[in-house]
C-alpha cells in the first residue's frame, strides 16, 4: 500500500483514461502530460496502460508499506526518499515504512510518480483515471491508501541516465492545426491569433485552461459539437479556452485551434501566468 | 431532401463528418444510421465516434497517415447497407416529481410568461422528447421537442449547485442533470431515476434516437420511487418505438 500522508494542492491517479464512452457523454481523462507519464512507466518497464499517481506543484508525502520500485518523472518538485534527494527519471528502489516527499519546484508543474506494475485503485468504464461521478474519489486525500504489488527482486541499476530535453518545460511556443471552424476566421483574425502572446488565466484546471488575452470574435456560435482534448475554442468574450484532459465530449464555441498531443504535454506542464505563442502546422 | 455531407480532418486523428447546421429528424436518423455502419465494420483503428446534431467525428487510434484514403473508406461504408437490422428503439418514461419542493424556478418562470404553473407541467409533461445525443456530462440528454411556450432563458447567474436528478429548462431545450453540478438552467422538477450508472456496462439506460417522456407524479410517488431506485428495485417503463 501507499499511505499519503499529505495530499498536496491536486493529486489524482491517471492512466490513459476512458476512450469509447463518448456516446454517453463521458470524458477520456488520463495524464495531463502523458509523455512524462509513459516516461516513467516504461523506465519501470510497465504498461503505458499502468496507473500513476499525477502530483500537481509537490507539497506532497506518502509512505509505501511494501517493497517496490518506483521512477518519478515530468516537472521537478526536488523529491527525497527518507530525506535523502533522489533523481528523476531513474529506478528506485523502495522498502517498507521509506518516505517520498517533495519539496522545491524547480521546473514543470506536474510530476508522475509510476510504481512498478502500476497502481491499483479501483477501475471504472475500463481505466483508473480519477474523474467526478465515475470513480470513488477524485482526488487523493490525506489518509488514503492505494495498492501496488509487492516486488521483491532486486533491480538492476543502469549507469546510463536519460537525458530530457529541457525544451519539454520551457517551450514558448505550442504548435498547433487548425481547427473546423478556423476558416471562418477573418485573416485580421487568423494573423492576430498567431501574433499574440497568451497568457494562461488562473481559470485553469485539468478541464481546460482560460487563456487572457482577447481575439477579436464576430463568430456566431455552433451547433452543440464534438471537441476533443486540445481543442481551443474561442468564446463570445474574446478569450480562448484551451480543453485539456477532462474536458466534456461536446461543445458550442467556434473551434479554432487544435494542439499537437506534443503541445498538450508541454501546455501541461504550465499554469497560471505562463506566456506562449501558438504556431501553426498543417497535417 | 439532398445530403451533404462535408469531411474535414480534426487534428491529427480524426475526421469530422458534417451535415447542415440544422437541427433535424432526418439529419439525426442519417447520423444514427452512418454510426451504426461505421461502428459494424468493427475497424480497430477507430476508438470512438462522437455524435452531436448535426456532426459526427470519428477518432482514430493513430495518426491518419492518409486523409483522402480515409475519407474514401468512410464514404464507402456511408453508401453500403447495414447488414444487421437497425437497432431499436424505445421510448422511456421518465417519472417527474414537479412539486415547487423541487421545481424551485416554477413560481419564477410562472409569473415571467403569464402561464400557470399546472400549464408549465402540462406541456412539459405532454411532450414526447427525442435524444438528440449525449453530451456535457456522464448521462446528460441534449433533447428536443420543447413546446415554445415554455421557452424559458437561462438564469443570468448560474447556480453552483443543481441537484442529481433535477429537470430544467435551458432556452429552447430541456433536460435531466444527471449528478450534482453547476447550471444555469431554470429548474421545474426531479425525477429519482438515475441517468447515469459507472456500474452498469451500459451507463446510460437510453441511446442517441430514443424517445423520453415525462410523466407527473406526486412528492410521495417521488419518495416510493427513489427508496426503489436506491434499493434497485424500480423499473423503468420502456416501450418499443416505431417511427
Amino acid at each position: 500500500m501507499l499511505k499519503v500522508l499529505k495530499s498536496g494542492f491536486f493529486t489524482t491517479i491517471q492512466d490513459k483514461g476512458r476512450v469509447g464512452f463518448a456516446s454517453v457523454g463521458v470524458p477520456i481523462s488520463g495524464a495531463m502530460d502523458s509523455y512524462s507519464a509513459d516516461l516513467a512507466n516504461s523506465i519501470l518497464n510497465n504498461s503505458v496502460q499502468d496507473a500513476v499517481i499525477e502530483i500537481t506543484l509537490g507539497a506532497c508525502k506518502f509512505e509505501f508499506t511494501k517493497t517496490t520500485t518506483i521512477c518519478i518523472s515530468g516537472g521537478d518538485f526536488s523529491p527525497t526518499n527518507n530525506n535523502m534527494p533522489i533523481p528523476l527519471n531513474k529506478r528506485i528502489l523502495i522498502h517498507p515504512n521509506d518516505i517520498l516527499s517533495f519539496g522545491k519546484i524547480n521546473y514543470g508543474i506536474r510530476c508522475y510518480l509510476a510504481v512498478n506494475g502500476g497502481f491499483l485503485s479501483a477501475k471504472k468504464l475500463n481505466s483508473r483515471s480519477f474523474y467526478p461521478n465515475i470513480t470513488k474519489d477524485f482526488l487523493l486525500r490525506k489518509g488514503d491508501f492505494v495498492s501496488y504489488k509487492e516486488r521483491t527482486h532486486s533491480i538492476t541499476t543502469s549507469k546510463s541516465s536519460i537525458k530530457i530535453n529541457s525544451n519539454h518545460f520551457k517551450t514558448k511556443v505550442i504548435e498547433c492545426y487548425s481547427g473546423p471552424e478556423f476558416d471562418l476566421l477573418s485573416d485580421h483574425q487568423q494573423k492576430q491569433i498567431f501574433n499574440t502572446t497568451f497568457t494562461i488565466s488562473k481559470d485553469n484546471s485539468r478541464m481546460g485552461y482560460k487563456l487572457n488575452e482577447i481575439v477579436e470574435n464576430n463568430l456566431s456560435q455552433i451547433l452543440t459539437s464534438a471537441v476533443l482534448t486540445g481543442t481551443v475554442q474561442l468564446t463570445p468574450s474574446g478569450k480562448l479556452i484551451v480543453l485539456m484532459r477532462d474536458c466534456q465530449v461536446t461543445g458550442g464555441y467556434p473551434r479554432v485551434l487544435q494542439l499537437t498531443e506534443k503541445a498538450m504535454n508541454q501546455l501541461a506542464q504550465k499554469t497560471t501566468s505562463a506566456a506562449f505563442q501558438f504556431s501553426l502546422i498543417s497535417i | 431532401m439532398v445530403k451533404k455531407i462535408t469531411y474535414k480532418s480534426f487534428g491529427a486523428n480524426a475526421i469530422l463528418i458534417e451535415w447542415q447546421s440544422i437541427i433535424d429528424d432526418k439529419i439525426l436518423e442519417d447520423i444514427l444510421l452512418f454510426k451504426e455502419k461505421i461502428t459494424s465494420t468493427e475497424k480497430t483503428e477507430i476508438v470512438d465516434i462522437i455524435q452531436a446534431y448535426n456532426s459526427l467525428t470519428v477518432v482514430y487510434k493513430n495518426y491518419i497517415s492518409n486523409f483522402n484514403d480515409e475519407v474514401h473508406q468512410l464514404k464507402q461504408v456511408y453508401k453500403s447497407i447495414l447488414k444487421e437490422g437497425k437497432e431499436n428503439n424505445f421510448q422511456w418514461e421518465i417519472p417527474v416529481c414537479y412539486d415547487v419542493e423541487f421545481g424551485i424556478d416554477l413560481e419564477e418562470i410562472s409569473q415571467k410568461s403569464n402561464l400557470e404553473i399546472d400549464e408549465i407541467i402540462q406541456l412539459h409533461s405532454s411532450a414526447l422528447y427525442k435524444i438528440y445525443f449525449i453530451g456535457f456530462l456522464p448521462g446528460f440528454l441534449y433533447l428536443g421537442g420543447l413546446d415554445s411556450k415554455i421557452y424559458f432563458d437561462r438564469k443570468p447567474n448560474p447556480r453552483l449547485n443543481v441537484p442529481k436528478g433535477a429537470v430544467g429548462i435551458g432556452g429552447k431545450q430541456t433536460g435531466v442533470y444527471p449528478n450534482n453540478s453547476a447550471g444555469g438552467w431554470n429548474i421545474i422538477g426531479k425525477t429519482p431515476v438515475d441517468f447515469f450508472d459507472v456500474e452498469k456496462e451500459n451507463p446510460c439506460f437510453a441511446k442517441a434516437g430514443d424517445f423520453i417522456k415525462f410523466k407527473s407524479i406526486s412528492l410521495d410517488e417521488f419518495y416510493q420511487l427513489e427508496k426503489e431506485v436506491q434499493e434497485k428495485t424500480y423499473q423503468l417503463t420502456k416501450t418499443l418505438y416505431n417511427a
